[in-house]
């Protein structure tokens, strides 16, 4: 698995930490109370088969947190942007 | 038919002409009692343990694929009981106590060796952790010792224990552990369920689950309509899938875990070992190859195959612990999907649907659990309780903030 990143070109896997769904969103509210909106966030998941979108942070290169599209059936990496410019 | 000796030599006599199959491949029936999603280990368990212990009527076991096409086939082999949690130790120590008596039960091989199971330490903190994890072992009447260096090289003489950047301390062996035939699991127990008069339907996808009044009644499946009494899912890897069908969410990241195998070796490595500086474990079949793995790949997956940064880093494991095995040469190597779980624990639960209930979670450790696993299933499909072993292993200890994080490394799905 190669992954394009828009500063540095295609890098290798290795170069790459991942950090899960890019789609979720923390809860507004700060977490004082125990809420479902919270177990969700934390706990659960939608892990559904196909595009998923998620972050990779470039640890061995540049830096950035990217926001990969990716087959997960197939491992095909369909898009990254820069997470800056997918939030 | 019943294996024997005696039937082997009768088969020997008359040419191996008289072997039947070992399970009736049966067609589906419109109406079950209690059907069981998913073909593998621990579906087929389940199925036996319901048609052995609870008299619950028909059961099915429906398999998309062919019975070991799954995880039950793409493991390493080992068991072992070596946990600390209280919610854990007493699970993993039924299901080895199935292992022990499996073949007897079943009448069928399943190459149980118990072999022993070294953990390797390499710092006294490992040490002191290692003898916590033996000292909770024995307190649940599991046994462990923990062993010196000098035991340990008398034990394992060629181990790398010149390594100065992980030196090595010593060991926790859990000598009652050992590995099974993986395949022989499935067969045996599909054999064994399939005498008892469960239908095993292969090649039959599940497309959907019919509900009414929230309550399961049956399944959707490529040959047809299955009505059902009650629903068992036990399809880890593919669990959050077939629970959507549901309408259910759960806390599992589907992820990939590689494993390996070399070239047949003559016999070198008679225990399972594992390393305490990285994530290696290896032993070694009897058809002479090591069987190795380690890590996750680290990402969200359903492709039955890894990449190869986790290869080198496995290998790399495997290097710093017994550098003899650098020249081996690999045969092959395969990819499994691990529903990985958010504190690396199990969930043996029912679901917010009625009459549908969940086997899933099981991260890395599904195989060893496999018995238990069937056990506890089939005693919570048929009594609506759980067994007393599996009650921690509830859907909703995520809300509660009753994890069973075996590791304490909080909400991740990287735990095994």
């Amino acid at each position: 698995m190669r992954i394009a990143c828009p500063h540095c070109g295609p890098r290798g896997l290795e170069e790459f930490a991942y950090h899960g769904d890019a789609t979720v969103r923390r809860p507004a509210d700060g977490g004082a109370a125990p809420t479902k909106e919270w177990t969700d966030y934390v706990y659960f998941r939608d892990n559904a088969n196909g595009p998923h979108q998620e972050l990779w942070y470039h640890s061995a290169g540049c830096h950035a947190w990217l926001v990969v599209t990716r087959n997960l059936a197939t491992h095909e990496i369909l898009q990254v942007k820069s997470a800056r410019d997918a939030a | 038919m019943k294996y024997s000796a005696l039937t082997v030599l009768k088969q020997a006599l008359t040419g191996h002409k008289g072997w039947q199959p070992a399970w009736r491949d049966a067609t589906p029936a419109p109406n079950y009692d209690v059907v069981i999603i998913g073909g593998g280990g621990h579906g087929l368990a389940t199925a036996y343990y319901l048609a052995k212990n609870h008299n619950v009527g028909r059961i099915a076991v429906v398999e998309k694929g062919w019975l070991g096409n799954g995880n039950i086939g793409r493991n390493t082999t080992i068991v072992r009981s070596n946990y600390l949690l209280p919610g854990n130790l007493p699970f993993y120590e039924l299901s080895m106590k199935l292992w022990e008596g499996l073949e007897q039960d079943i009448n069928y091989n399943a190459m149980v060796s118990q072999r022993g199971v070294f953990n390797i330490f390499h710092s006294d903190v490992q040490r002191d952790a290692y003898a916590r994890r033996g000292n909770a072992m024995r307190l649940h009447g599991v046994d462990s010792e923990l062993l010196d260096l000098p035991t340990l090289k008398r034990k394992i003489p060629y181990l790398d224990y010149e390594n100065a950047r992980f030196p090595i301390q010593g060991a926790l062996l859990q000598k009652r552990g050992g590995t099974v035939r993986h395949d022989a699991v499935a067969w045996g127990y599909a054999r064994a369920a399939s005498r008892l008069g469960v239908d095993i339907i292969q090649n039959c996808e599940v497309t959907g689950i019919r509900q009414e009044n929230g309550k399961a009644i049956g399944i959707e499946t490529t040959r047809g309509y299955i009505g059902t009494k009650k629903l068992g899912l036990a399809v880890a890897g593919a669990s959050s899938l077939v629970a959507a069908m549901a309408g259910l969410r759960l806390p599992i990241e589907s992820h990939v875990l590689q494993a390996f195998v070399t070239e047949g070796l003559k016999p070198l490595i008679d225990n399972v070992i594992t390393f305490g500086a990285g994530h290696f474990y290896i032993s070694q079949s009897d058809k002479g190859g090591l069987v190795f793995g380690g890590d996750l790949d680290g990402y969200n997956s359903y492709a039955a195959r890894g990449n190869l940064p986790t290869i080198e880093d496995v290998c790399e494991g495997g290097m710093a612990l017994m550098p003899m095995i650098g020249r081996t040469r690999l045969l092959r190597h395969w990819g499994g999907i691990m529903d990985m779980t958010m504190d690396g624990s199990p969930i043996i639960d029912k679901t917010p649907v009625e009459n549908l209930y969940l086997n899933a979670g099981w991260c890395y450790g599904g195989f060893k659990a496999t018995p238990a696993s069937g056990y506890c299933f089939a005693h919570l499909l048929a009594r609506d309780e759980p067994h007393d072993v599996a009650a921690a292993y509830r859907l909703d200890r995520f809300a509660e903030g009753k994890l069973i994080d075996e590791k304490g490394v909080g909400a991740q799905p990287n735990l095994h």
